[in-house]
């Protein structure tokens, strides 16, 4: 494929267009055709008794379908050796994406539609969760980006996980006058808001409990009990306590949008891997035992 | 009184500490003033542990002490050691207040009243300067320093930094750096500001303020010192508090006065002039020599070498080779001519016109970073739109420049004596044309940064440049047969005139049809729709404006003005019309460039009028592109983040493709309407990290990429000279197991940058790698071009220049 760079296919650091509509939907025409020629030929080549992965064209179509599958399974490999060559990332990724979606048309033309509950469909089985999965990505990736740049506006995650540390440190700091129980609220906002966590918080983004806000909504109780001079101060950690939830909210919304960016690989690429393996059982079984 | 030693030598550095050396090895009475308490105090005051490196590589030392590349540490001690064995006679504390006398008896007073009296002197002081001193009582107690080391060095102490300047703020930064080192730190500033620190520096010491981290004493006056205790006067009145520490950095006073003060005339009152030298180092004091950084040779090998040089010239030595003599010779070999390398320095400067204001000396300096070379009949010398800021003398023989294209193409000669390539070395943008040789041609091509050093210092070299390059700009834009002769008249009044960013040279509605040249920097023009400016166009260097009131008269129809500190040449618009009565051909030209850019700004009223909030959008994202700088870039990274996933694969292709260390933060930088320009170089055309190369480093490569070569000794000019914050300094990582292994077996940090710990636990033991420059080379020489494109999965990286991103084709894309 696209291993050996042509003039055409060379990265073009100014052209300005997304890895889904690259250099006018190159990839997308490609498969396509790919498609419509292994459908008419599923329908020419009348397979008897039936359609099915042993006839010509199901062993064309099974050999197809399997190079591409190993060829998409290189992008791994491709998108962290960078190094040498003159080719692009986007190029591989456009053509990963459209060539992999034409594996599920090459690849149910190949079944000849006969499934039953055995390795031959497992394998099927795993190449359409692996599609599904990228089709999400695909989704979140055309979704997501605009709004992880508007959360984060210019701050950077390490700037956000600083601001949360010097809040802290202010809040504390300012906390020292107060009295022990008040002092034990505001300990809520210091011990217990947590960002990140398993991977179901970070996509949720919710943190039910979060400590500011317990230590936030405990604030105005504290002060009617409160002395003037304590009420000042009380004010001014309401005003950090804020400022920290707002920190919080951010952070989180970030971590959050992040999660779903990668969270779909975590389906993708292990169930690849049983893919492949599933495929060369398949294989193998039908050689020897058929 | 001691008795008159023949030579007396100031300062201690490479170039006194190697004459004094030479002259105690050759038996010459001699004495090594210093005045501080240990030799050599510049690079005594290096960070401890710095690498120092040893270039022009091929420069060999002809000297009494040694110099290998090493560690501070390593070079100091053989010092010493070498000041030891020769029996140098050194005196510390020897701060020079005056000289009197002339040759053969000249009285050197020092700063305790004594009085040194020698034959001759040699000043090799460097361009350091004294640090100025605290002038309070209690000034000279011993817990005040000048300094800072290390400041992980100091724990739980009470310290307290005078000074607001950079030095003072990072001083004060790095000691509370560390929380836990538990510094109580105290800075006292005169200002009520830091107007003298770079943004950063303030910014960075507001917010430790901010955080209780420091104290700031701003309009406050340190009165008392004293042990343990330090009173500074502040507004609100004196107030004394607890300081175990005093560090001063109150900036220093420049040896230019001081030099001055001894009668040494200097080549010009530029602030980069060096004190004017005959070959032999002697300045216009008969008896007094200079060498070291101060004649203007920043380089430890060459301070050695002239330290043994000017020992031998003191002692009579006439026919002295000088130790460069061999790259010159090899470097003038196999030219013809026949001549000597003498008779070369001779025959270059008198032939080229722009050379002659040298002396023999600074030619000397300046053949070592040029070089001559011999061309053909037909022989190109530089092909029209590669990169080159060079600039080429003719010396002999003569070249033509091809102008225009097809039909209209013609050559232009240009004789011996006069100069070709100097639009490239003015604007730093590709050659305007080709340059063939018209006959056998010997030229000299002179690197920017030493064409630029000479520009400084002789006038006559900056005049005539000038002169020629406007010629040449003008005969180049508006080509239409136009011959030197024409253009006389309306160079007579040509005007040149620095443009600070963001001043108007020409205002909407105003009268006047004076033309203005883009010389170097850029401009942008705005008009005014519906109560709002809308950007129009972007001018690099090397267009014009102004051309529609003056052919069609009329008011200014659009305001220009300057995106990037910039050089315009104003042309006077009446010499102008009178130019275009004669020339018809120009006029048509002029017409048809106009009926353009009517084109584009036709087009963008009816956009205006139709779709107001794509105008208003595309003009947002031109003002926002070039308040970020993009006015002088060349090349710049941008990342579309409607694209970005986030996944930093640019970053680490960066890392993997230049030896381990990423050369951008993708995160960091502004961000206007998703369109994020992150913190990478963007190869201005005048880059301000060449600006202070000590061992010229820094290059432009062939596709416009600024590069840092192999030969970077690591003194952080670069890094600090960079507006833009793209150049970090950092030492080689240790090589990463290949990327199988981490695939298969977890082996090694992974691609991209390896992180700190993984650095500490593998280096290789005992050698620190040196710490060099490190910046964006746009993957020069790699087939692929820039990795960090080509490594975008989603295509949201792109590298674009301004002239092709700034136009109204942007409009249509609807983002």
């Amino acid at each position: 494929m696209a291993k050996t760079a042509k003039t055409g296919e060379r990265s073009n650091p100014g052209q300005h267009d997304g890895f889904l509509g690259y250099r006018n939907f190159r990839w997308a025409w490609r498969a396509g055709a790919l498609c419509v020629i292994a459908i008419a030929a599923y329908f020419l080549m009348d397979a008897e008794p039936r359609p099915n992965g042993g006839s010509v064209f199901g062993y064309a179509a099974g050999t197809i379908a399997a190079l591409l599958v190993l060829w998409l399974t290189l992008l791994g490999l491709r998108k962290r050796a960078i190094t040498s060559g003159d080719w692009s990332l986007k190029a591989w990724v456009s053509a990963h994406v459209y060539l992999g979606l034409a594996v599920m048309v090459v690849a149910t033309l190949h079944s000849g539609f006969q499934f039953g509950w055995n390795v031959h469909t497992l394998a099927y089985g795993l190449m359409v969760v692996v599609v599904v999965s990228g089709l999400f990505g695909i989704t979140v990736y055309a979704i997501l980006p605009r709004y992880l740049s508007r959360n984060r506006g210019e701050t950077t995650q390490k700037q956000m996980l600083e601001t949360l540390k010097a809040l802290d440190r202010q809040i504390n700091d300012a906390a020292q006058p107060l009295s022990e129980a008040q002092a034990r609220v505001v300990q809520m906002s210091l011990d217990d808001s947590r960002v990140g966590g398993h991977l179901w918080r970070r996509l949720s983004g919710g943190h039910g409990g979060c400590g500011n806000r317990r230590a936030l909504s405990r604030l105005s109780g504290l002060r009617r009990q409160a002395t003037d001079v304590q009420v000042q101060m009380l004010d001014r950690i309401e005003e950090l306590l804020q400022r920290k939830a707002a920190a919080l909210a951010q952070v989180r919304r970030h971590l959050q949008i992040r999660a779903w960016l990668s969270v779909w690989l975590a389906v993708h690429v292990p169930t690849t891997i049983a893919l492949i393996a599933a495929i060369t059982a398949h294989v193998f079984s039908v050689f020897i035992y058929w | 009184m001691e008795g008159v030693h023949r030579i007396a030598i100031l300062g201690s550095g490479p170039a006194g500490l190697s004459a004094a050396a030479h002259a105690a090895a050759r038996g010459v009475s001699h004495i090594l003033l210093e005045k501080s308490d240990h030799l050599s105090d510049t690079i005594f005051r290096y960070q401890r542990g710095k690498h120092i490196m040893a270039t022009p590589s091929q420069l060999v030392v002809r000297a009494d002490v040694s110099f290998e590349p090493g560690k501070r540490e390593t070079i100091l001690d053989t010092w010493s050691n070498e000041a030891a064995k020769h029996k140098v006679n050194v005196r510390y504390h020897a701060e020079v207040k005056s000289i009197t006398g002339t040759r053969g008896n000249f009285s050197i007073a020092l700063s305790d009243g004594s009085v040194v009296r020698a034959e001759t002197i040699v000043l090799a002081i460097g361009t350091q300067g004294n640090p100025n001193l605290m002038s309070c009582e209690g000034g000279g107690l011993a817990h005040v320093q000048y300094q800072l080391d290390d400041p992980a060095e100091y724990v739980d102490e009470h310290i307290c930094v005078v000074g607001g300047g950079d030095a003072g703020i990072e001083n004060a930064l790095g000691l509370i750096a560390d929380r836990a080192q538990g510094n109580t730190v105290t800075l006292v500033n005169r200002g009520a500001d830091f107007a003298r620190a770079k943004e950063a520096n303030a910014k960075a010491l507001l917010a430790a303020q901010e955080a209780g981290h420091i104290t700031l004493l701003t309009t406050a006056e340190t009165t008392l010192i004293e042990p343990g205790w330090i009173t500074v006067d502040t507004p609100e009145g004196a107030t004394r508090f607890q300081c175990d520490r005093v560090i001063a950095r109150l900036g220093s006073a420049p040896p230019r006065k001081f030099v001055e003060s001894i009668g040494l005339e200097f080549t010009s009152a530029a602030r980069e002039a060096f004190p004017k030298l005959s070959p032999t180092f002697e300045s216009t004091v008969p008896g007094i020599y200079v060498i070291g950084a101060l004649a203007g040779y920043p380089l430890i090998k060459h301070c050695i070498n002239q330290g043994y040089d000017v020992v031998e010239y003191i002692g009579g030595a006439v026919d002295l080779k000088p130790a460069d003599e061999p790259i010159l010779e090899a470097r003038l070999k196999g030219l013809p001519g026949n001549r000597s390398v003498a008779q070369w320095l001779e025959f270059l400067r008198q032939e080229i016109e722009i050379l002659r204001g040298l002396s023999p000396l600074q030619m000397r300096e300046f053949l070592l970073d040029s070089d001559v070379r011999a061309f053909q009949s037909g022989d190109v010398v530089f092909k029209r739109n590669s990169v080159g800021s060079s600039l080429f003398g003719i010396a002999s023989g003569s070249v033509e420049v091809e102008v225009g294209a097809g039909k209209k193409r013609m050559t232009v000669p240009i004789p011996t004596g006069s100069i070709v390539g100097e639009v490239g070395l003015i604007s730093g943008r590709p050659r305007g044309a080709t340059v063939r040789a018209a006959e056998p041609t010997i030229l000299l091509e002179i690197p920017r940064i030493a064409a630029l050093r000479l520009m400084a210092s002789v006038k006559e070299a900056r005049d005539t440049v000038n002169r020629i390059t406007t010629e040449r700009q003008l005969l180049q834009m508006f080509g239409s047969g136009l011959t030197p002769a024409d253009l006389t008249d309306v160079l007579e009044t040509a005007e040149i005139r620095q443009v600070k960013t963001g001043e108007a040279i020409i205002r909407e509605g105003e009268d006047g049809y004076d033309i203005f040249v883009v010389r170097s920097g850029s401009m942008v023009v705005e008009k005014e729709i519906g109560g709002k400016p809308v950007f129009l166009s972007y001018l690099p260097a090397g267009s014009y404006v102004g051309e529609m009131a003056l052919v069609d008269g009329g008011r200014r129809s659009a305001t220009v003005q300057a995106a990037i500190r910039s050089e315009v040449v104003r042309l006077d618009g009446d010499r102008f019309r009178a130019l275009l009565k004669r020339k018809p051909e120009l006029e048509e030209k002029l017409r048809a460039d106009m009926a353009d850019r009517r084109k584009v700004n036709g087009y963008i009223e009816e956009q205006k009028g139709k779709f107001g909030d794509v105008v208003d959008m595309y003009s947002a994202v031109a003002d926002f592109l070039v308040d970020q700088g993009i006015g002088e870039a060349t090349d710049v990274l941008l990342i579309d983040e409607t694209l970005c996933i986030g996944c930093d694969n640019c970053e680490k292709a960066c890392a993997d493709v230049h030896d381990g260390l990423s050369r951008l933060d993708r995160e960091a930088g502004r961000t206007y309407a998703h369109l994020h320009v992150p913190t990478s170089c963007r190869h201005c055309e005048h880059p301000y990290c060449m600006t202070d190369c000590p061992p010229n480093a820094i290059h432009r490569g062939p596709d416009g990429e600024v590069f840092i070569d192999e030969t970077c000794i690591g003194c952080g000019n670069c890094q600090r000279n960079c507006p833009y914050d793209v150049i970090r300094m950092d030492s080689r990582p240790p090589k990463k197991p290949d990327l199988i292994s981490w695939l298969l077996f977890g082996v090694g940090p992974g691609p991209g940058e390896p992180d700190k710990a993984w650095r500490a636990k593998n280096k290789t033991k005992g050698a620190e790698p040196p710490k060099v420059a490190i910046k964006c080379d746009m993957c020069i020489g790699k087939a692929g071009g820039p990795a960090c494109v080509r490594a975008c999965p989603t295509g949201a990286a792109i590298r674009v220049s301004p002239e092709e991103f700034l136009t109204v084709k942007r409009m249509n894309r609807g983002d």
